[in-house]
């Protein structure tokens, strides 16, 4: 019992010491400070990979007490995240609403133009990491590099042949469609939910190939089950225990086999520079935290710290690559 | 035996004071949790999450399962008590727990309620702890054939029910489907039936808003009319020897419990599942292998008992692909996923054998806050029957509300709480037509799984619905529903003949 005694003890202290703290904070911080709950819009539903990752940098938030007010996350995914785009576009100038964005960021508006939404105009805060992609096989189909794959594809015929991915548009059919592009193959695209899924899927043998994320397919491919042959980044960019996946780059496919998923926070447009400034201070101090770090380093991002003209800048150089990108595909004129 | 070693250093960290008293805790909000309308166990998680920093993970986790299963408990008791279905888990125990109520019986509904959801809980945490591994590779084995075939038994069970006029049984379950198409289509990455560009529809039609407007305001406005201004006061009364009469009159109805436990656990561990399709399938299946399946919607115990001994047991049933493919079987645990990873841990095929204390830790504390759930449950009954003696014209304000509150939650969009108004008048004009509701409700839950399951298993296949028949285990789930569609149609004409010839011989 004593022992429960000290830790409800010390679990009040903490608790005491923290309340403490972010009262002085607020004497400290001369700048703007939220007066209530932040809205933490998630561009995605709860428990995807973006769900998940806004929910972490929360507990970040509140673990650290680097704000007065706590963030609550709230999921607008219907419509691949048009619901989202459209709640900051109707919330401009509001300084208690931000949301966490992904490659959505730009396909949504260009394929819902009826949307009326221009992502230049929204006030960037931070990108806190880029995610890449791998091409991942089932370790019993006997595939180890990227050419035994092209022909197994070949040899399957594209009827045979099924590519697991995410809805159509997002990014496991843009990175798919940029296979059958550069390798001349055709293979049959399933949608799935997410990429959780599409993971477990091919681990179940239902699919053949998948385009997954690092860390959707780090459990299985421990365990022996999935392989990945190459992955979607520039040389030497992923580091760690993904990094000695080769790169299309070093196997000799060019260098225009690369594509990532941006994580980022937005604020709506029309906001104060002060406000704007408290955000990008919070998340500054969460990118540095000893948490984050290990994160990325455990789920194979790529760090990417960017703020500023130069992240909108950035946003709308992808925004035209992904429209590049989706008209290739087909999927916008 | 390496299990039982296991185990018991489970329970032994369960009895860590700190544990046992966040297992207490966790059991104590989720039945508040889940007993409030709209905020479910989802909520609840996702609300607490931030808090679990402050003790390591295992005892984390062990709160935030505590207030899962709490929640189950808990869920059933807004659906006796009001009509208004706690949490998306206990629509199903409306259905009959709302008749049992207004007939003066909530006190043997609640205590239904609390003992199937026990032995749901017990026996879907013994099958855990024995088979998991290789129930494991069950959940892979299941692929978008698999899950559509599974659906089809679903709807089976409902259509081919005795008792209700099938032709409305039929159009019922295909306003459902109708509605479950609206928002975005994953497959071809397009709206669907947004009326125009009404921005609240992006995200679907939440089966909750449907749930809550039929059964809440329906049923207020039912009560309404059937009251005729009179001050309704329900004579339910309660007293513990009540309560142990009340548990030895359910005897009758231990097969149901055992069948749903079973079935909800075997739903519960199938990937994007889940308790909600899990207890309303339990549901269904209680009513075809009932001998008066008539009474079924009318204030059957069975009818409260198969889905609240199903939702439990999925929910345990749900933690098991979220811990070995890292893949969440309901909501909730697609919560308590994003927890382990912000604990540190990695859930995949190796975290039986990484993190055996966690894994022991969750599975051991799950026998604990069942029996927990269970007391407090049962403790708290006789102040939930106090609830009920309000006189009506007091009751139907907070209804309302809760009503109001419920739909509101899970989306936090007024959007939903004007849709689920709507859905109330329409519930209250079907009721007065003698449309069964429930297999609407069941349609907008299995709709979003059947849907895609069936698409992507025809792209796969390319448009050739063999795929459905000949892949061993979709194969065997269709045929089974092919039967249980087939049956009550057999029973009914046998039962036609046999009047026939009865009447034909004086």
């Amino acid at each position: 019992m004593k022992k429960l005694a000290t830790r409800i003890l010390s679990l009040a202290v903490a608790l005491g010491v923290g309340l403490g703290f972010s009262a002085v904070q607020k004497d400290a911080a001369a700048g703007w400070e939220p007066k209530k709950p932040v809205e933490f819009v998630i561009m995605a539903g709860k428990g995807g990979g973006a769900d998940r990752l806004a929910r972490f940098i929360q507990g970040i938030i509140e673990k650290n007490n680097l704000s007065s007010k706590p963030f609550v996350p709230i999921n607008k995914g219907g419509g691949s995240g048009a619901e989202a785009l459209r709640y900051l576009k109707d919330h401009a100038g509001d300084p208690h609403v931000i949301m966490a964005t992904l490659n959505s960021y730009y396909t949504t508006p260009l394929r819902n133009p009826g949307l009326g939404v221009d992502i230049a105009e929204f006030t960037p805060i931070t990108r806190l990491a880029e995610d890449t992609f791998q091409l991942w096989v089932h370790t019993d189909t006997g595939i180890t590099t990227v050419d035994e794959f092209v022909a197994a594809v070949k040899a399957a015929g594209p009827e045979n042949w099924k590519m697991g991915g995410t809805g159509k548009g997002q990014e496991d059919s843009l990175v798919t469609a940029m296979l059958e592009k550069k390798f001349d193959i055709k293979v049959t695209y399933v949608p799935y939910k997410g990429g959780g899924t599409v993971a477990k899927e091919l681990i179940g043998k239902h699919i053949n190939s998948t385009v997954n994320n690092p860390s959707e397919q780090a459990g299985f491919w421990e365990a022996g089950k999935s392989r990945p042959l190459a992955s979607f980044t520039p040389k030497g960019k992923l580091t760690g225990r993904f990094g000695d996946i080769p790169t299309f780059e070093e196997l000799g496919y060019g260098t225009d086999m690369v594509y990532y998923m941006q994580r980022s926070v937005i604020a709506p447009a029309g906001i104060d520079k002060d406000v704007q400034a408290f955000y990008v201070g919070v998340f500054e101090k969460v990118y540095k935290s000893d948490e984050w770090q290990e994160y990325l380093d455990k789920k194979g991002l790529i760090p990417g710290w960017l703020t500023g003209t130069a992240l909108t800048e950035y946003f709308v150089a992808e925004r035209e690559a992904h429209r590049q990108m989706l008209k290739a595909a087909g999927e916008i004129d | 035996m390496e299990v039982l070693a296991l185990l018991i250093n489970g329970f032994a960290i369960t009895f860590e004071p700190l544990n046992l008293a966040l297992v207490i805790a966790g059991v104590v909000v989720g039945l508040f949790i889940g007993a409030m309308p709209g905020l479910g166990s989802v909520n609840g998680v996702a609300i607490l999450l931030p808090m679990t920093f402050l003790v390591p993970p295992t005892s984390a986790v062990i709160f935030l399962a505590a207030i899962y299963y709490g929640a189950m408990y808990g869920g059933a008791i807004s659906s006796i008590m009001l009509g208004i279905p706690g949490a998306s888990t206990a629509v199903a125990t409306t259905f009959d727990g709302r008749p049992l109520a207004l007939k003066g019986l909530a006190d043997k509904a609640l205590v239904a309620a609390a003992a199937a959801s026990f032995v749901g809980g017990t026996i879907s945490v013994v099958l855990f702890t024995l088979f998991a591994l290789p129930l494991a590779d069950v959940a892979l084995a299941f692929g978008p054939p698999e899950t559509f075939a599974l659906m089809v038994l679903a709807f089976a069970t409902f259509v081919g029910l005795g008792g209700d006029d099938i032709p409305k049984t039929l159009f019922s379950i295909l306003i459902g489907l109708v509605l479950s198409t609206v928002g975005l289509d994953i497959i071809s990455g397009q709206p669907r039936l947004i009326f125009g560009d009404l921005t609240g529809f992006y995200h679907g039609i939440n089966f909750l808003v449907l749930a809550i407007g039929i059964y809440g305001i329906g049923e207020m406005l039912w009560t309404i009319e059937v009251s005729q201004g009179e001050v309704l006061m329900s004579k339910a009364t309660v007293s513990f020897r009540g309560i142990l009469n009340n548990l030895k009159g359910l005897k009758s109805s231990i097969k149901t419990m055992i069948m749903g436990s079973f079935l909800g656990y075997f739903v519960g561990i199938l990937p994007a599942a889940g308790a909600t399709p899990g207890s309303l399938m339990a549901y269904g299946v209680a009513k075809t292998m009932s001998k008066n399946p008539e009474t079924y919607g009318k204030g059957n115990i069975d009818g409260v008992v198969a889905p609240e001994a199903a939702n439990n047991a999925a929910s345990t049933g749900s933690m098991l692909p979220m811990l070995t493919l890292g893949i969440p079987g309901s909501p909730t645990t697609a919560i308590l996923l994003g927890g382990m990873v912000i604990w540190g841990l990695e859930p995949g095929p190796l975290v039986f054998t990484d993190h055996p204390d966690f894994v022991w830790g969750l599975i051991a504390s799950l026998y604990v806050a069942n029996v927990f759930a269970l007391l407090i449950n049962i403790g708290f009954i006789p102040a939930f029957i106090w609830v009920l003696k309000m006189p009506f014209t007091i009751l139907a304000p907070i209804i309302f509300v809760l009503c109001v509150v419920g739909g509101y939650v899970p989306t936090q969009d007024m959007h939903d709480v004007w849709l689920m108004l709507i859905f109330g008048v329409v519930g209250y004009l079907m009721r007065k037509l003698d449309y069964p509701m429930a297999p609407a409700v069941l349609a907008i839950v299995l709709g979003p799984l059947a849907e895609p399951a069936m698409r992507q298993s025809l792209i796969g296949s390319h448009g050739d619905v063999m795929t459905f028949f000949e892949r061993p285990i979709s194969g065997t789930i269709m045929a089974i529903a092919f039967l249980l569609f087939v049956l009550p149609l057999l029973k009914a004409a046998k039962g036609r003949l046999s009047r026939r010839r009865a009447e034909g011989s004086p």
